[in-house]
């Protein structure tokens, strides 16, 4: 097996690169063993300067995070509020 | 020139006093806090004749700096038996400043029970009237009525809730379309004007001075400087996400970090989250058009503009606001996940003068005590109603989460001295939790919101799970905060501050510019720890102590999915907030 499969939810301003394209920010997608979270970005063609981090699986991960089978990402801009 | 409104409502007087000088660099929550501590006997009952409920603009409050129309409420919380401030961003805030008002101090009672007033202040001065007719209204009446009769003024007003000294009344103040939408909201400050006969005030500002700057030069350099940072960083510029989605762009984060607390803090995630997340309701309010809208200011001058307007599906006017914390309280944390009905909540706490943090959290515990099921928002719908009509169940749910947990046995209360929790998990977000349990506000997350850098990576980057190092960052985070609540700015300018250090800079300018002062960027946090320890004073001298810094007990040994974690800081770490202050 040299592929698996990962859940992606791009929020606010980054919904505009799910490639299932219009409102949907929710998204499975395959990729290589051994792919980053860095990566990952490249493949949606997302502009680094977009995104402001991740949590994967709950936990807040860097940029070069290698991705595990069943990953559940979530990206996100800046964002505050309170 | 600045003076100091002093109204009593046993003798039924407003006199106007020249601003002591040990007063003279104070604003917003530092005046409130040092009046409460100075003239309210800390022993004092909340709703009796010896409490007070004083008013402050914050120090940079009505001049051109962007973001700054705070005005703070204090006084001793009928919620939590100590010391409150409850701050709002609106157009009275700005006008009571161009004013010169330093600050209201409303204090006695009327001598007949059951009478209320409406305090009238313009340009020649002020006075007390009969209000016996706006009782018993809802807000959104009572501002027709005042439009109807004033015409273009501002006003603060507490509602039937705080009529009824509900411990959950906030004190609730007209945004800048006149709407009864800004609010005071926390620690019971509305049942504290009821309990004064004080209906509302009524502020005609036309004809006002504006606020006097000491050294206009420094003021413009500071604003100049704090102007640049707010439309730079990507939280607050325009078009960033506060400004696009609103507050609620929380949801979903908070919701991925498993920190957003679901039915009465039983869960740390919510099925229904995207169903009323910020992305979800920016989408709604552009799809129904009509008088929806988002990017909405609470008051003139804002840079950042994270309010927003509710429109039904026929695109009328629901409500204003759909923000974070209401939108969690009266949503996720019910289970609810129909965002009209939601917003039908927030309108009935807007009209009934409740706030909406503690409503939703008290509905929460009561739906645990099984009155209604989680998820069910007609039956919640209902129940708030209660509030209003003064019914028996309604007085019990009005007096907060705690109080309702005690009278119907329930244990799983997530309240800190008896105010209940914010949107925040403290089992999955360990700093935050410091800030509730130690604030001298009873649980608050604008106390010390370390939510900036354990969860949104504002102001740095800390894991929210790890308890290691937190005392001191809520630490830190209080003192920056006192300070922020006395300079009128609001809270939301520091994500770009703590980022960009010449916003921070700024900032302190603008502060010096208008008092005189000649403050560093250093001095933020000492000047912030003095106010803190002078209401950390008044709590010890009312009862409230190192026990009461402490988690309610269900989080120590539950586990919160999806983590498992409890809440596992150290007594010893708690104390060490104030004991190393």
């Amino acid at each position: 097996m040299s592929t698996l499969k990962v859940d992606v939810r791009l929020y606010a301003t980054l919904s505009k690169y799910s490639p299932a394209g219009g409102e949907s920010r929710s998204f499975t997608m395959e990729v290589e063993r051994g792919t980053t979270l860095a990566q990952l970005y490249e493949i949606l063609r997302i502009p680094p300067g977009e995104i402001k981090q991740a949590f994967i699986n709950g936990r807040r991960v860097e940029e070069d995070y290698v991705l595990q089978d069943k990953d559940e990402i979530g990206v996100f801009p800046p964002v505050a509020g309170g | 020139m600045a003076y100091i409104v002093r109204v009593n409502m046993t003798e039924g007087t407003v006199k106007f006093e020249e601003v002591p000088a040990k007063y003279r660099t104070l604003g917003g929550r530092a005046l409130t806090s040092r009046i409460v501590y100075d003239e309210v006997p800390a022993t004092c009952h909340p709703l009796g004749p010896n409490n007070k409920v004083v008013f402050a603009p914050g120090i940079v409050t009505g001049t051109s700096a962007p973001s700054s129309g705070r005005i703070s409420v204090g006084g001793k919380s009928p919620l939590t038996g100590g010391i409150k401030e409850a701050n709002a961003g609106t157009p009275a805030a700005q006008s009571l400043a161009k004013m010169g008002v330093k600050a209201i101090i409303v204090e006695g009672r009327p001598r007949e029970k059951g009478q209320f007033f409406l305090l009238r202040l313009n340009k020649d001065g002020g006075s007390l009237e009969p209000a016996g007719d706006l009782v018993g209204l809802g807000l959104y009446d009572f501002a027709r009525r005042v439009k109807e009769r004033y015409g273009d003024v501002d006003f603060a007003v507490t509602g039937p809730a705080g009529e009824r000294f509900l411990s959950m009344a906030g004190v609730c103040f007209n945004d800048k379309d006149d709407r009864p939408s800004r609010y005071a909201g926390r620690g019971g400050l509305g049942a504290v004007m009821g309990a004064k006969g004080l209906k509302g005030i009524v502020i005609d500002s036309s004809g006002a001075p504006g606020v006097q700057v000491a050294d206009p030069d420094l003021f413009k350099a500071g604003q100049r400087k704090l102007v640049e940072a707010l439309r730079e960083h990507g939280v607050t510029k325009p078009g960033g996400t506060l400004n696009a989605y609103g507050t609620a762009a929380l949801i979903n984060v908070l919701n991925e970090a498993g920190g957003l607390p679901t039915r009465n803090f039983s869960a740390g995630r919510f099925e229904g989250a995207g169903k009323i997340a910020g992305e979800t309701i920016a989408e709604i309010i552009s799809r129904r058009k009509g008088q929806g809208a988002t990017g909405h200011a609470c008051h003139p001058g804002c840079i950042i503009q994270c309010s927003n307007i509710w429109a039904r599906p026929d695109g009328s006017e629901h409500v204003s606001c759909l923000e974070y914390e209401s939108v969690w309280a009266l949503g996720a944390n019910c289970g609810i996940d129909d965002i009209d009905a939601v917003a039908e909540l927030i309108w009935i706490c807007n009209d009934t003068g409740l706030d909406t943090i503690e409503a939703g959290v008290t509905l929460g515990v009561a739906m645990e005590a099984g009155l209604i099921k989680f998820g069910d928002a007609q039956g919640a719908i209902n129940l708030l109603k209660e509030c209003a009509k003064g019914t028996p169940l309604g007085y019990i749910i009005g007096h907060g989460a705690a109080f309702t947990g005690r009278a119907f046995g329930v244990t799983r209360v997530p309240a800190v001295k008896g105010q209940g929790m914010p949107a925040y998990e403290p089992r999955a977000v360990k700093g935050i939790g410091i800030t509730y349990m130690t604030s001298t506000m009873g649980a608050d997350h604008t106390a010390g919101y370390t939510i900036a850098p354990e969860i949104l990576s504002v102001g740095g980057k800390a894991d929210p799970l790890s308890p290691v190092g937190k005392a001191e960052m809520s630490r830190d985070f209080q003192a920056t905060t006192a300070f922020i609540d006395s300079s009128g700015y609001c809270l939301f300018t520091t994500f770009a501050l703590l980022d960009i250090p010449t916003g921070m800079e700024g900032m302190v300018e603008t502060v010096n510019g208008v008092l005189g002062t000649a403050w560093t960027t250093e001095d933020v946090v000492r000047v912030g720890k003095d106010i803190l320890k002078q209401e950390r004073s008044f709590n010890e001298a009312a009862g409230l102590g190192k026990a009461h810094d402490r988690p309610p007990e269900f989080m120590r040994y539950e586990p919160l999915p999806p983590h498992n974690s409890v809440y596992d800081v150290p007594d010893e770490e708690l104390d060490k907030v104030f004991g190393e202050m």
